[in-house]
């Protein structure tokens, strides 16, 4: 079966590339999963997003919280650029629950703190994508 | 001839301490530049997959006017964004860059558009300080190591003073390009509204695929581009560091080979006037004790 070819990159550096069956992502739309001769597609990628690249052949998924960006896909070729982008693995989880708990803190003390909102749901993303549960 | 001795000792002396300077400011120089391009080069993909983005947005969807892409008829105001360094030593790299934006914004007046500055690096914002010219807008502190953020910071700037109902029309940028570790060169671009053939490469040999959009094509569109011009400045930034870098590192050099010159042509008058002196005494001594025996030949 034809394979992806996907890149996640990042304005400072390129995170992953390599060969995938199917490609989760979620868009502003909702979740959109391509596999290989999709049909072109340019999608907004929402803030605090989990992406999961199914590479297949025995070895694990690849996931990722990526923050903004784009997703483009054309002749299985799918490029994912992230302006900020982790990949689970490299997510630091005391670090992230922190961030939540803060977050979510000063969320409950100003309901208007758009920044703050998020920030939480950036850390939930970071959470979610290194395999952690979050309510 | 004793004076002239201690001054050229003296001299010489400070052009070593000198020399010593300028050798380690060229030795931090070449290791930086490394660094700069490995920043630069870890840049190259994203923005490669963003202007593959817009080119297919802008090619299918050729029907859009978004407010971005669309260039006014008659444009009046032009903002010019102006990449210099935040410190010297590093020879002409500044002076090239402000002398070519001054030719665009001769050019633009030319063409009956008032252009504003937008200036980043310390030494930009002091030439335009100095001359009271007012700037739209000035950063400095990030010439060495541009982040995204510093890039994303100047896009808003930009892009909310392009957006703005009396705001620019267009919007230029003057940088330096990293063309090789011994050419850089003064670019001047203009970044809005979009002029997509100015891509390097062309997005492959198939004809672009025929895009579907989510949303919609006009909201990718809206924030697709602010990430472009976003990526556009980042990649000017990032090139004006290793630019930078790489002008320091020769101005250095020949700051130390001048100084080593020099070094050499003071020694040599050093030894010559070390010689003469040495001459004189002889001739002092030879001519004191020949005086003395002839009195002495006298009183016999």
């Amino acid at each position: 079966m034809a394979k992806l070819r996907v890149g996640v990159v990042s304005p400072e550096r390129e995170i992953w590339s390599g060969e995938a069956d199917m490609v989760i992502a979620k868009t502003v739309d909702g979740e959109i999963g391509i596999m290989p001769r999709h049909a072109p597609v340019l999608g907004v990628l929402v803030e605090g997003g989990v992406l999961t690249v199914k590479r297949g052949d025995g070895e694990s998924d690849l996931v990722a919280a990526v923050h903004g960006g784009f997703l483009s896909v054309a002749n299985d070729e799918v490029s994912i650029l992230a302006e900020i982008a982790e990949l689970g693995s490299e997510v630091d989880v005391s670090r992230a629950r922190n961030a939540l708990e803060r977050a979510q803190s000063s969320v409950e003390a100003n309901q208007e703190d758009a920044d703050a909102a998020v920030e939480a749901k950036r850390a939930k993303a970071r959470l979610r994508a290194a395999g952690e549960e979050v309510g | 001839m004793g004076a002239q001795l201690r001054m050229l000792r003296r001299r010489v002396r400070s052009l070593k301490s000198m020399a010593k300077i300028t050798r380690a400011q060229e030795l931090i120089a070449s290791s930086r530049i490394v660094k700069a391009q490995q920043r630069m080069q870890a840049a190259v993909p994203y923005e490669r997959e963003i202007i593959r983005a817009v080119t297919g947005v802008v090619s299918n969807t050729g029907s859009i006017d978004h407010p971005l892409t669309v260039a006014k008829e008659q444009s009046t105001k032009a903002a010019v964004l102006i990449v210099t360094s935040d410190s010297g030593f590093c020879g002409g790299f500044n002076v090239n860059v402000l002398r070519e934006a001054e030719a665009l914004s001769n050019l633009l007046k030319d063409r009956g558009i008032t252009p504003t500055p937008f200036v980043t690096g310390r030494k930009g914002v002091i030439w335009h300080t100095f001359r009271d010219r007012e700037m739209g807008g000035q950063w400095t502190g990030f010439s060495r190591k541009p982040s995204y953020a510093d890039a994303k910071e100047i896009a808003n700037a930009l892009i909310q003073t392009f957006s703005a109902d009396d705001g620019v029309d267009e919007i230029h940028i003057v940088s330096t390009e990293f063309v090789s570790m011994l050419t850089q060169e003064v670019v001047v671009r203009r970044i809005l509204p979009l002029e997509v053939e100015e891509t390097t490469e062309k997005p492959g040999d198939t004809p672009l695929p025929y895009f579907e959009f989510e949303p919609t094509a006009g909201d990718v569109l809206d924030s697709l581009l602010p990430r472009y011009v976003e990526s556009r400045i980042f990649t000017a930034l990032l090139q004006s560091a290793a630019s930078e870098e790489a002008a320091r590192r020769r101005a250095m050099k020949s700051a130390t080979d001048n100084a080593n010159d020099l070094i050499g042509d003071f020694t040599r008058q050093m030894n010559q006037v070390r010689q003469a002196e040495i001459t004189q005494e002889i001739s002092e001594i030879v001519g004191g004790a020949n005086a003395l025996a002839d009195s002495a030949a006298g009183k016999e």
